[in-house]
């Protein structure tokens, strides 16, 4: 039986009126406060993401839409150096969702202008003012993503980057926590103007519950590096949205890496609206046990020229779920697009689970374009072969996990930042391992 | 050094399938025995067996390294113990480094036998010294385990391993086939350099020129899943003149 349309948005409309009776906005100057108004009326016509949407089958968005955060205890994770330190990037710190002065470094940098957005009211930035909502908005159609609507409203922090030259150094979004309660909801704006290039780190888990949007422009020919860590902690909550415009012969390459968390869906919404642009995204995933692992990707190509590639691998068992929908939309403009998809998932037992919806919406002739998705176990005649050179059956099943992954952290392009991560991935498996 | 007594072997997922039907083999600290016989007679899978893969079920005999009991340990162990089976296809292994993998199991059996790891510089010194032999170029060592080599390039690159390792007993399943006449030379070369009192090699091919380049002491016949007739080294030239026909024949 078909679940009645009207019948549908009636309910996800109550959930919205329910959930949005008790909350105020967040107080802020005139621009802010008129995009915060605008996106909570967007919201009460939309109503928040119920199990029956199409978009949220495989993923339950209960506790991600619920009025209280559902407690996540701490993880201790003083066991490894700080991510992306060895690298000293400008570091912007996060505690529970808020700024945290002291430990974070001046907000100023050659190339690079840098506001937070409880403060972004007093200045006159009328870049992030053009896009704050923008995008997230844009990226409503023809899915709808409510949850970033929410955001859009009620984040009362974030960060606003804009790039006007080469950057003097990276920047790294760190996200502590101290609360296990913690809901925390951030917004980030990033512009890089014709030809700037910047890289934005991101790592910690932020809070219990964690709602992100950062909307991306970048410009012509402009180029930015995108890679976050989500952290460790078991039992948090995670709902990202990332929205990129992309403009002619523009670079943006983002890679996620994920390991544990009770649920953690990542959207991301790519246009590729300039001639001859370039986006990748990419992302490994390690969990266990409670463990609910979602990448959702819609690319739009809407012109000619262009190449986008996605990456994703999951590491799943006792009981994980991953879950991939990964859409590339080529619209008729769009002549040799250069499209190619994959997702994977390494099973390490029968109870872990992986479901996937790759799709493929072309309107052009001239594309080439490609898809795959596969899930399955270690191979045992690798396995064996290692074995057989007298590598214990443990370290020759890490090294075959490692090879899995491999795939999705050769997607990071600055080595050091790769270099950074692998080894880090390799300790919390072989930790795990057993 | 190897000793395998009556050795019965079945498929585990079909019992009905049995595959080694009472082998009978010593080989000597020292010697080198090949075995030749029919496609299907069972050389790989006594191979196998002996390093302990999966799959298949020992149903009756024992096979022995140095009187300790083979079919009783992890295929690790076997390795660690001196076991080394080259392969008749080595597996090829996308996003593991040839280069990782062969320092990693050169230092798991290091650690197995308590000796200490090589260092990351006296494992490449040792590496570069033995691929040189080998004729296995630094590009080789860097890609991952097998992707992309060549038939003969998969068959030098187990011949690296097997020198990485120095084991006791070698079982070097086919590693002639596929290589052209120089590589069977380089092959054997790196076989016979490894030629010592306190190791052996057992030696299956198809071929009685791989013979030439590496004397056996000893000739095996297999058929059905066992061991139909033991010789000196005619025994091979016998096989490559006339055929199996008679020798199968006679039994
Ligand atoms: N895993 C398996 N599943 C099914 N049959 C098998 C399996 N392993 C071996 N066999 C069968 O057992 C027999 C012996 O195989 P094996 O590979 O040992 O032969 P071989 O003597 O090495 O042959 P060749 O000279 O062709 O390499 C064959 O009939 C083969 O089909
Ligand atoms: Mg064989």
């Amino acid at each position: 039986m078909v679940f009645p349309r009207q019948k549908l948005l009636a309910q996800k409309r109550e959930a919205a009126e329910a959930r949005l009776a008790p909350l105020a906005l967040p107080a802020g100057g005139k621009w802010i406060t008129t995009a915060r108004e605008d996106a909570k009326a967007r919201l009460s016509a939309m109503g928040l993401p119920v199990r029956r949407d199409e978009y949220w089958k495989y993923t339950d968005p209960a506790s991600l839409v619920q009025a209280e955060a559902p407690a996540a205890a701490l993880f201790d994770d003083s066991d490894e150096s700080e991510v992306f330190d060895t690298l000293d990037p400008l570091k912007i710190v996060f505690v529970d969702g808020v700024f945290d002065p002291e430990a974070s470094d001046d907000l100023a940098m050659e190339g690079v202008e840098i506001a937070l957005l409880s403060e972004a009211a007093k200045a006159d930035l009328h870049w992030a003012r053009d896009l704050y909502g923008a995008l997230e908005a844009d990226g409503q159609s023809p899915v709808e993503r409510p949850l970033a609507i929410f955001n859009t409203a009620f984040a009362a922090e974030g960060v606003l980057i804009r790039a006007t030259g080469q950057a003097a150094r990276k920047i790294s979004l760190i996200y502590r926590r101290r609360d296990a309660g913690a809901d925390v909801l951030l917004h980030h704006v990033v512009k890089v103007e014709a030809g700037a290039e910047v890289t934005v780190l991101e790592h910690g888990p932020a809070g219990a519950r964690f709602n992100q949007v950062m909307e991306v422009d970048v410009a012509d020919g402009a180029t930015l590096h995108h890679v976050r860590a989500q952290g460790r902690d078991h039992e948090r909550r995670t709902a990202a949205h990332l929205f990129a415009r992309m403009g002619e012969r523009s670079v943006f390459k983002s890679f996620t890496l994920t390991a544990n968390g009770a649920m953690v869906r990542n959207e991301a919404v790519i246009w590729l609206n300039g001639k001859g642009g370039v986006a990748h995204i990419a992302g490994a995933t390690v969990g266990e046990g409670a463990f609910h692992h979602d990448d959702t990707v819609f690319i739009t190509h809407a012109a000619p020229d262009c190449e986008s590639r996605q990456v994703f691998k999951k590491v799943l068992r006792h009981g994980a779920v991953g879950v991939f929908q990964g859409k590339i939309l080529v619209k008729q403009p769009a002549q040799l697009t250069d499209g190619y998809q994959i997702s994977q998932a390494l099973l390490l037992d029968e109870n872990a689970q992986f479901l996937a919806k790759p799709e493929l919406e072309i309107y052009a002739d001239d594309v080439k374009c490609s898809h795959g998705s596969t899930s399955g176990e270690i191979d045992p005649v690798s396995l064996f072969y290692l074995r057989a050179r007298g590598i214990p059956e443990d370290q020759a099943k890490l090294l075959l996990v490692l090879a899995f992954l491999a795939e999705a952290l050769d997607e990071i392009e600055d080595p050091d930042l790769a270099d950074d991560l692998r080894p880090r991935i390799e300790t919390w498996l072989r930790r795990r391992s057993g | 050094m190897l000793n395998i007594k009556n050795l019965h072997a079945e498929l585990e997922e079909d019992t009905e399938v049995k595959i080694l039907h009472g082998v009978d083999l010593d080989v000597k600290a020292g010697e080198v025995h090949a075995i030749m016989g029919p496609n299907g007679s069972g050389k790989s899978t006594l191979g196998y067996v002996l390093s302990g893969r999966d799959g298949y079920e020992v149903t009756e005999g024992s096979a022995t390294l140095d009187g300790v009991d083979l079919l009783d340990m992890e295929p690790e162990e076997r390795a660690a113990a001196g076991l080394f089976l080259a392969f008749q296809y080595p597996v090829e292994i996308p996003g593991v480094g040839n280069m990782t993998f062969m320092r990693t199991a050169v230092n798991a059996q290091r650690k197995a036998r308590g000796q200490e790891e090589l260092s990351a510089g006296d494992f490449l010194k040792l590496v570069r010294a033995r691929a040189k032999d080998l004729k296995i170029d630094a590009e080789m060592l860097k890609r991952p385990v097998n992707v992309g080599f060549s038939g003969g390039e998969k068959k030098r690159n187990e011949i690296l391993q097997m020198a990485l390792l120095e084991p006791k007993m070698c079982v070097l399943d086919e590693t002639d086939s596929g290589l052209d006449v120089d590589a069977m030379k380089l092959v054997s070369d790196g076989v016979n350099a490894l030629r010592d009192e306190g190791r052996a090699f057992l030696v299956i091919t198809h071929y009685q020129r791989l013979l030439n380049h590496i004397k056996p002491d000893v000739v095996h016949i297999m058929s059905q899943g066992r061991i139909i007739r033991s010789g000196g080294p005619e025994l091979a030239m016998e096989v490559e003149e006339q055929g199996y026909g008679d020798i199968l024949e006679a039994v």
